[in-house]
């Protein structure tokens, strides 16, 4: 006998000041503390040792903040009935909207829910979803000049052979289709900002690894995520849009787009 | 004030869990720094992990911030990749809260809870800009001071600490507070001035106000250079629990720590008697907490921490009166929030069928395994050091654990213990074999892991005249339990390294002498001794011999019994010469009962300070055989205050 499917909301959430420095580990089980904080009981995992059943989209970097981090979460079908009634259905809509607020007030200054809503059933995973995101990337030891070139020299590239180390191996791949668009907004107090569109698959390439392909020396100061996007239909979309989220820093210098 | 964030933030994405640096979390005080208060830094002197879910500690901080006078952050001993950092680019130790430098607080306080931390307290003190040594500090440097299990020999680190605090910290730390704001008010003076006011403190020794007297090798004995200053400093007791429900809110750190779930500690001392255990001795009488501010303490710091576990702590937890009806409540109230199952914990279950039965009822994830620490492998054994478990006791538990679903069963048990003969030791692999025997029968894939540590004798425990037993001597009975138990499907053996037991040995009950070993092994680098990694005997034995001290001396001699002792103008409370009798009576395997339940025998711990065991039940707890295999027919003059909280409760028989 199976259970019927528990529902399952998505939230958004901003990852803010000190806190960045949480690993994504920490994150979930403080999540999972402030559901207990806020008394929303979750639906668990069978087995031995029962679970809340959370998913996080893609892990954030340690030290990186970000305006746009998602995960899902299967609620108690004691709140969350199978076939609700009317004034169920209603109740529950109104938890859902007000539990952005509850849990932010739970959670570490820094750690925001911005939004909430239903998961229609059937959707795809986070994981699964999620195709590429962009990110704010501060460049150290580098002229504003000087990184406009070697971003340019980047996207200019027909390929980018890559090596990592992949479980003890290392490997080389093109990371050039990971490369989806680079922007240079200017100089920072340190350094300068790259706004960067990163593809997660196919191929993958992370904010670190593309400062290395600038060059060795050049440093990574602030990374910053601003979005994580789905495609469906060839149409890109975040996997909710945040009820209010701060806007993005205006850029205070010069801008050179360069499209791949 | 000044913040050493803006420096530090640039270097925290280049270490090991930064996190760990942060603060930021849920409990955390937020009195911001404030020149009209006396501040302390509380500091643990080892990892974050390893430091935050100290209860000492946490209770102190939270109690400093509710003072009108006083304010307090935390600090904990930065890992070494940051540690490189900060010293290249000089940045001082820094409290997690509001990330000021160390030397902005008036009172550097740490809590020593074991003795290869000794080093890592040097090295924060350094880290802070203080000078290490007490005498080449000036009045602007902040007061070192330390408290914790540790203190009740604190001659290793007489150079390099401004004040101890001997047993409980809850009172004193007011008492200080006024003092030192005192000596700040009038433009902090000299720094004799303030030492003066703080040992006229019940509880506070200023190793600096004392000497130390040798002939040759032999200590003759430590007595104050001046008239004014106490010849024996008593140990500060706590009389009722009840009056300090702390932590009120007990800190949830956002970064995994050692002991990640909510405390509560359900009292506080034991009587049991074990002999090779200072904890049991240096915290008598037993003081419980009242059942209902138990339920109370762990329904609220449930609903507000978000845990879903919580340990009820103290030395032995399966004797807290009417602890099934504590887990019940505790259980119950848990299910009416409704967010999900809580899991209740106590970290030292009995030797016996009803510590299995309340495991049973704990709800607790079998596959964790059960921990039992019977202590030694034979009964003359367990007899020698008072912990009087029956072999039937211990298969009756492990039975009753395989019974209810249990696989895997831990045995904590010591060597080196005194008059260890070969077939003692050898008696530890008997019973682990048998145990998984036991479970075998029942057609269960049992599996026994023996953890066996070397003994190191404590001050202020009847094993304190104790020789202990050399590295080579401990990893010799270690062989001959590997050997034994190589070919014992299903019992899996580990120890503590030999070399760490020789060096906790040397401090153990070192006197002052061996703080010019400390900072020795300090220079050379030889921080973070607790981590096997970093731990290295060459520098301890380096050092030694640098100074001129003796190993077998300092460590592996047995005592007599009219030496003076480096912590003789100290006291728990307890007689030393009930301590002498009691280490003869070891000797002569005979046991002493648990003084909860049957008459007192004047150890000198309610006595001396006016002061009695409070508990709500005279009566042994039920169906407990540790107790058993003592004379319990004598209740009636049994000198406990009892709670009363309870109806029925507490009368005699």
């Amino acid at each position: 006998m199976s259970a019927p499917r528990p529902t399952v909301v998505r939230f958004r959430y901003a990852e803010l000041g000190k806190v960045r420095f949480i690993s994504h580990r920490d994150l979930a089980r403080l999540m999972e503390r402030a559901f207990r904080q806020v008394k929303v009981p979750l639906a668990y995992s069978e087995g031995y040792r029962p679970r809340p059943r959370l998913s996080f989209g893609l892990a954030l970097p340690t030290a990186a903040s970000s305006d746009a981090e998602f995960f899902d979460v299967a609620l108690d079908p004691a709140i969350a009935p199978h076939e609700p009634t009317e004034a169920e259905a209603a109740a529950l809509a109104t938890l859902i909207d007000d539990l952005p607020a509850r849990l932010s007030a739970a959670l570490p200054d820094g750690l925001s829910v911005t939004a909430a809503a239903p998961l229609e059933p059937g959707s795809v995973s986070l994981q699964q979803a999620i195709t590429s995101c962009t990110w704010r990337i501060e460049l150290l030891d580098v002229a504003v000049d000087d990184a406009v070139d070697r971003v340019r020299r980047i996207v200019a590239a027909p390929e980018l052979p890559f090596e990592r180390e992949r479980k003890g191996k290392l490997s080389t791949s093109d990371v050039r289709p990971a490369v989806l668009d680079l922007e240079p907004l200017g100089p920072t107090g340190r350094g300068v900002e790259l706004e960067a569109h990163l593809a997660t698959k196919p191929t993958s390439l992370r904010p670190a690894e593309l400062v290395r392909l600038l060059g060795d020396d050049v440093g990574i100061g602030r990374v910053h995520r601003t979005h994580q996007w789905m495609t469906i239909d060839d149409l890109r979309s975040e996997p909710l849009a945040a009820a209010s989220v701060s806007p993005p820093e205006a850029s205070n210098g010069p801008t050179l787009r360069l499209a791949s | 004030m000044t913040t050493v964030w803006p420096s530090l933030e640039p270097i925290l994405p280049s270490v090991q869990k930064p996190a760990r640096y942060i603060g930021c979390e849920d409990g955390a005080a937020a009195k911001p720094p404030d020149p009209s208060l006396v501040s302390w830094l509380m500091i643990y002197p080892d990892t974050y992990e390893i430091g935050l879910p100290n209860q000492g500690l946490q209770i102190l901080y939270e109690i400093a911030n509710e003072l009108d006078d006083a304010r307090a952050d935390r600090a904990y001993a930065p890992w070494v990749d940051l540690e490189a950092e900060m010293r290249s680019t000089g940045l001082p130790l820094f409290s997690v809260e509001h990330h000021t430098p160390a030397d902005e607080f008036d009172l550097l306080a740490f809590n020593l809870s074991a003795e290869l931390t000794y080093t890592n307290l040097l090295n924060c003190v350094d880290l802070a800009r203080v000078p290490v040594r007490t005498a080449d500090r000036r009045p602007e440097h902040p007061l070192v001071i330390a408290g914790g299990h540790c203190t009740y020999n604190p001659e290793p680190l007489a150079d390099f600490l401004d004040a101890v605090v001997l047993g409980d910290g809850e009172e004193v730390i007011a008492e200080i507070t006024r003092v030192v704001g005192e000596w700040k008010a009038t433009g902090r003076g000299d720094r004799t001035e303030v030492h003066l006011a703080l040992s006229r403190l019940e509880g506070v020794y200023v190793p600096s106000l004392y000497e130390s007297i040798y002939d040759g090798p032999a200590l003759v004995a430590t007595r104050p250079i001046r008239d004014d200053v106490p010849e024996i400093v008593e140990k500060r007791t706590v009389a009722d629990l009840g009056d300090w429900p702390y932590p009120k809110n007990q800190l949830v750190p956002l970064t995994e720590v050692v002991h990640d779930r909510l405390s509560v500690e359900v009292f506080r001392g034991c009587t049991r008697g074990c002999r090779f255990c200072q904890a049991g001795m240096i915290t008598r009488p037993v003081r419980e907490r009242p059942a209902d501010q138990v339920r109370t303490m762990v329904a609220k710091g449930l609903e507000r921490s978000g845990y879903d576990e919580v340990s009820l702590t103290s030395l032995s937890t399966a004797d807290f009166s009417g602890i099934d009806g504590v887990v019940k409540g505790i259980t119950d109230d848990a299910a009416d929030t409704g967010c999900g199952p809580v899991t209740v914990a106590l970290p030292s279950l009995r030797v016996d069928a009803f510590g299995v039965k309340l495991a049973t009822q704990l709800n607790q994830a079998r596959r964790a395994g059960l921990t039992f620490a019977p202590e030694a492998g034979t009964w003359r054994m367990r007899q020698i050091i008072n912990k009087l478990i029956r072999e039937e006791d211990l298969y009756e538990a492990v039975d009753a654990a395989y019974e209810a679903g249990w696989q895997r069963v831990k045995l904590y048990f010591l060597t080196g213990l005194p008059s260890e003969t070969d077939p003692d030791t050898l008696g530890i692999a008997e019973l682990a074999k048998n145990c998984v025997a036991l479970g075998k029968s029942k057609g269960r894939k049992a599996s026994v892991t023996v953890s066996v540590g070397g003994f190191v004798p404590k001050p202020f425990t009847p094993f304190q005249w104790f020789g202990q037993n050399t590295s080579e001597e401990l990893q010799r009975k270690i062989n001959l339990l590997r050997d034994d138990t190589r070919r014992a499907n299903g019992v899996n053996l580990k120890w503590h390294d030999p070399k760490a037991t020789l060096a906790e040995g040397i401090n153990s009950r070192g006197d002052r002498r061996i703080g010019r070993v400390i900072e020795r092994v300090w220079r050379a680098g030889g921080t973070f001794q607790e981590w096997s990694e970093h731990f290295d005997i060459d520098r301890w034995t380096e050092a030694m011999a640098a100074e001129g001290l003796d190993i077998d001396w300092y460590v592996h001699r047995h005592r007599h019994e009219d030496e003076a002792l480096p912590w003789d103008h100290l006291s728990a409370g307890l007689h030393k010469d009930f301590l002498w009798q009691d280490w003869m009576d070891a000797l002569d395997e005979v046991g002493l009962p648990d003084c909860r339940w049957t008459p007192c025998y004047d150890c000198g711990a309610c006595t001396g300070y006016g002061i009695e065991h409070r508990v709500a039940s005279a009566l042994p707890p039920a169906g407990g055989s540790q107790g058993t295999a003592q004379d319990l027919g004598t209740g009636g003059s049994v000198p406990v205050q009892l709670l009363g909280s309870k109806p029925g409760a507490g009368t005699t028989p």
